[in-house]
């Protein structure tokens, strides 16, 4: 009796699972449709597309759910495409895991979106454009996470890159934004090529485009090596590591705020799925000297990351370059899964697996909500700049209280979600004494340790950054006038951030069912799970045992919470209401807002300490007053930070390219008989080859 | 359970211990400082009567300071009392050790330095901004430091839990380990910094030059600077503690008799007193450094934590 009802509802699950997916697709490009069919400009075609669009989110979060839950894959064949050439479609856990990642943020985006896109609605673009994008470009991301051939991946991750570019460039009235999107569609290209010949390696060994025939491909160490490292350079390119990264500070905060928090949030994540699957899911036998790039590439990439977020004075761009800085910390927990289960250490690899994960899942939370308040901040006030913004906590209270739990969960703080997945991590690469015999676990054991020093200074470093982009945009007093006139957003685009840094709590108090949930996906992945990790109970986090590490997040907040209330007992209730006065000025008078520290000036012991990090112009300009004596009448200050990939990479290689294409450029003359020359050399050469 | 109800109570009892022990350590510091200096010092309990002062006292707000303002000074006390609660004081092997290993002592100070650094930049005063920058940039060099001084022992000890490493080397006995001479060495250059002792930062100025933790908190009065200023004084204290038991734990209790209490908690009060001396003597024989000269202080701190830690795995493990 029992087991049939169980096979019941699994087949049951199956298909309600798969299902929704697709509902999920199709709500993303009806909402599209919708705009497109009624007059974008009415309230009602608004709302009907991001209720749609929120919709779509909604059953994306539940087929996810579902599927990682019941632990159920699932395989279906769609009639689309060429006729002998079927989409392979599959939802398995992974795929349900970033599932529920996709739908939460797609889900606050569209509570936060109606709004925001009102101020689009005034400007002279079309915003039918912007609607038919969107919807293709999540709709493209949901179907890149349940393909299960090499065609139709490329199909749905094409459909994901065209419609961003389309986005990016959607303010392209702005010179910055369209030179942003074409570098964005170029490399979004060059990496497309690169997942290209990944993917051909393997079907080459396989004998077939399905992932099923992939995952059977048996492949030499060098083959499997290629492979991997096409995939790297293809999914890093997208995910933005270093030194591929630099149209990533240029293309995602160019985007409108919701895009970007799209963008950022899940986009990258897309990409951390498609190498997760690729490298775990399809190349049957991983070597350890992957793992040890990776932990390379990944340090470099964290610490460059959040170096060059700290200099930033654009609040979108800093978030952008933070990004940079989080797949680095994805990628030091992909390096050390990579190192352990090259090493035959299957636990330890399960673990820096679940913890890279776990960090994909927070950091889409906290940047789509850092990209959300960003935006929020832009909307009311139009500025991005934060040497012009200040004192926004008393003008816009709920955002600024959203934002902060947002600096807290990125700065890696706890009881917040950006500290569990940190923790993790560490707890990973604690484990290098492990890794026991000859000369290349010597050098593994000391340069893990290393990259966890790295992390604990981009864990350091990024605290830093967002005290300064929290205290220079909400704390202080306003610095223009019209900041200073600033209101609170409505309530959909609070909702939307409310969602995303409820999240980021749950997730962090609760790190213990999260990992639990996340059992079928190791097992799917590396045939493992944690059992340790959960043994003691939702309450207590020990990923490896009770002795070796334990952290409970529930009674650290309970033990808050206590302090809190004692304190208030004790403290508060019968003393006297706080006077107000003025703040200490030294007994010089007025304080003036523009006394405050900059942000410019907050970076700069930073900036000095780590210089070689940048390249730095400085311009002071000091006006001398007319007259006789000499006096200053005013001095300016400008300070630009300019990033060492763009100089030393991208633009000698765009040099290279350009020269080469005028060499080549030499055989257009222009003249009708030259090119009747090249066309008969070309057909004799032709029938010499095939005769 | 009887033995789990002990536990949970000792546990509490030496966390209330850590908060009103921290004041007499701070007294007994600035006590033998003046006499070593050729001063009339205070008196010991000096610290209580200048918190109950303060607690008494009415506060003033500057006039445009927001609800965080006001929030800071509870969180701050908060997570520092989190982080000495999970700290092995007299005894080992308490359940609050349990709930937060060293990373998220860490982690709580990072938390209470957010908020204190934010507070200073929430008025819009040029000191608060100077003091948080400052602030800032000394902690992204000092936590990776002091991260990796305590990895090290956490490696040897194959935990990141300060009990179980306490633990084991009590059982380890007397081995003289130089990776461990290494991450002693970096913890105390880190423990100068992040206490904001000399040379790094004077606890005792109200210059501006050469301010940094005060700069912060300069605009706080009443029962907030009580709290922020008793926290700083935990703060000290669990550094000191975390200094003497994790490389001398001699003496601490390991099982809950009357007898082995007396003895942890007379083992650590003159292991504290002796701390105490060789800051005193530090402080005394150093001047204050010149802002930018911070951050070679602690490369070397972060420098000598990563030797250790190399020593460690190199030296000390595998084959």
């Amino acid at each position: 009796m029992f087991p049939i009802s169980v096979h019941i509802r699994t087949h049951f699950a199956l298909v309600s699972a798969l299902a929704l997916a697709y509902v999920a697709v199709l709500a993303t490009v009806l909402s599209g449709a919708a705009s497109a069919a009624f007059n974008p400009k009415r309230r009602y075609a608004r709302n009907i597309s991001f209720a749609l669009l929120g919709s779509a989110g909604v059953a994306a979060t539940i087929a996810g759910g579902w599927t990682l839950l019941a632990d159920v894959t699932v395989t279906d064949e769609l009639p689309l495409g060429l006729p002998w050439l079927k989409w392979h479609v599959r939802l398995d856990a992974l795929s349900g895991f970033f599932y529920i990642l996709v739908g939460l943020v797609v889900l606050a985006t569209s509570l936060y979106g109606p709004s925001y896109v009102r101020e689009h609605e005034r400007a002279p673009r079309p915003v039918t454009v912007l609607h038919l994008a969107t919807g293709v470009f999540i709709g493209g991301m949901l179907l890149v996470l349940i393909a299960d051939d090499a065609l139709s991946f490329m199909i749905a991750w094409e459909l994901m890159s065209v419609s961003s570019y389309l986005l990016v460039t959607f303010q392209h009235e702005h010179a910055a934004n369209r030179r942003a999107g074409f570098l964005y569609l170029l490399m979004a290209h060059v990496g497309a090529l690169a997942i290209l010949l990944a993917f051909g390696v393997l079907a080459a060994f396989g004998g077939g485009f399905t992932f099923e025939q992939m995952r059977a491909a048996e492949l030499t160490p060098l083959w499997a090596t290629l492979a991997f490292a096409f995939a790297l350079a293809g999914f890093g390119t997208k995910a933005g590591i270093v030194p591929l990264h630099a149209w990533l500070p240029e293309a995602h905060p160019a985007a409108p705020s919701h895009i970007s928090a799209l963008m950022s949030g899940v986009m990258l994540k897309v990409a951390i799925y498609g190498f997760i699957r690729f490298v775990w899911g399809l190349i049957a036998k991983v070597y350890w000297p992957w793992g040890l790039l990776l932990l390379v590439i990944g340090a470099t990439t964290a610490l460059t990351g959040v170096l060059y977020a700290m200099q930033q004075n654009d609040l979108k761009r800093l978030l952008a370059y933070s990004s940079i800085e989080n797949v680095g910390i994805i990628f030091i927990g992909l390096g050390l899964s990579l190192i352990f289960l090259g090493t035959g250490h299957t636990l330890l690899g399960t673990l820096g697996l679940v913890a890279a994960l776990y960090h994909t899942l927070n950091h889409a939370l906290f940047k789509g909500l850092l990209f959300l308040g960003a935006g929020a901040v832009l909307y009311r006030t139009h500025e991005r700049d934060l040497e012009h913004m200040g004192g926004l906590i008393r003008r816009m209270p709920g955002t600024a209280a959203l934002f902060l739990v947002g600096c807290i969960a990125i700065s890696a703080l706890p009881p917040f979600n950006g500290f569990v997945s940190e923790w993790l991590t560490f707890q990973t690469a604690l484990q290098a004494p492990v890794l026991e015999g000859g000369i290349e676990s010597a050098i593994l054991r000391s340069l893990i340790p290393l990259a966890a020093a790295v992390l604990a200074l981009t864990g350091a470093l990024a605290a830093a950054c967002f005290v300064k982009a929290y205290g220079v945009a909400f704390l202080g007093r306003a610095r223009t006038r019209h900041v200073a006139r600033a209101r609170e957003v409505p309530a959909g685009m609070l909702a939307g951030m409310g969602i995303l840094a409820g999240a980021c709590l749950l997730l962090g108090v609760f790190p213990t069912p999260v990992i639990e949930a996340m059992a079928p996906l190791t097992q799917l992945l590396v045939h493992e799970q944690l059992p340790l990790a959960t043994s003691q109970g939702w309450l207590w986090l020990t990923p490896i045992s009770p002795r070796v590490a334990s952290y409970s997040a529930p009674f650290v907040v309970l033990a808050i919470a206590l302090v809190f209330a004692i304190g208030y007992v004790a403290l508060k209730r019968r003393a006297k209401p706080a006077r107000r006065g003025p703040a200490w000025d030294c007994g010089f008078g007025a304080l003036t807002t523009r006394m405050q520290y900059t942000s410019t000036a907050f970076s700069m012991p930073i900036r000095r300490v780590f210089a070689p990090a940048w390249k730095i112009e400085e311009h002071v300009e000091i006006v001398p007053a007319p007259g006789p004596i000499p006096r200053v009448k005013t001095i300016r200050h400008r300070l630009q930070v300019h990033d060492w990939s763009w100089l030393k990479g991208y633009l000698p290689i765009g040099r290279l390219v350009l020269a080469a294409a005028r060499r080549i450029g030499a055989i257009q003359a222009g003249s009708i008989h030259t090119y009747l020359v090249y066309s008969f050399v070309t057909l004799l050469l032709f029938l010499w080859i095939i005769s | 359970m009887d033995h789990q109800l002990t536990a949970w109570l000792l546990a509490a009892a030496q966390t209330l211990a850590f908060i009103f022990a921290a004041p007499l350590l701070a007294g007994w510091v600035k006590r033998i400082k003046c006499h070593t200096q050729n001063r009339a010092a205070p008196v010991l309990w000096q610290p209580y009567r200048d918190l109950a002062k303060l607690l008494r006292k009415d506060m003033v707000l500057a006039e445009n300071a927001s609800w965080l303002f006001r929030a800071t000074p509870y969180i701050v006390f908060a997570a520092i009392l989190i982080a000495a609660a999970a700290i092995p004081l007299v005894a080992v092997d308490l359940p609050t050790a349990a709930i937060a290993d060293v990373i998220v002592v860490v982690g709580f100070f990072a938390l209470a330095r957010f908020f204190t650094a934010l507070a200073g930049l929430d008025i819009g005063t040029a000191f608060g901004g100077m003091g948080s920058s400052r602030e800032m940039m000394v902690a992204a060099l000092a936590e990776p430091a002091m991260l990796m001084a305590v990895f090290t022992l956490s490696m040897t000890a194959n935990s990141t839990n300060l009990s179980t490493a306490v633990d084991y080397v009590l059982h380890a006995g007397l081995v003289l380990r130089p990776s461990f001479l290494f991450a002693l060495l970096a913890l105390a250059m880190v423990a100068v910094a992040e206490t904001g002792r000399i040379p790094v930062d004077n606890p005792a100025t109200h210059l501006e030059l050469t301010m940094l933790h005060e700069a912060m908190i300069l605009e706080y009065s009443g029962r907030h600077l009580a709290l922020i200023e008793w926290a700083s004084q935990i703060k000290l204290m669990i550094y000191a503690v975390l200094i003497a038991n994790l490389f001398w734990p001699w003496g601490i209790a390991r099982e809950f008799t009357a007898e082995a209490l007396a003895i942890g908690t007379f083992a650590i009060a003159t292991k504290l007193a002796l701390l105490a001396v060789i800051l005193v003597v530090w402080e005394t024989v150093l001047a204050k450094m010149r802002l930018f000269r911070v951050p070679q202080f602690l490369g070397f701190a972060f420098l000598l934590a990563l030797l250790g830690m190399l020593t460690y795995v190199v030296l000390e493990t595998g084959g």
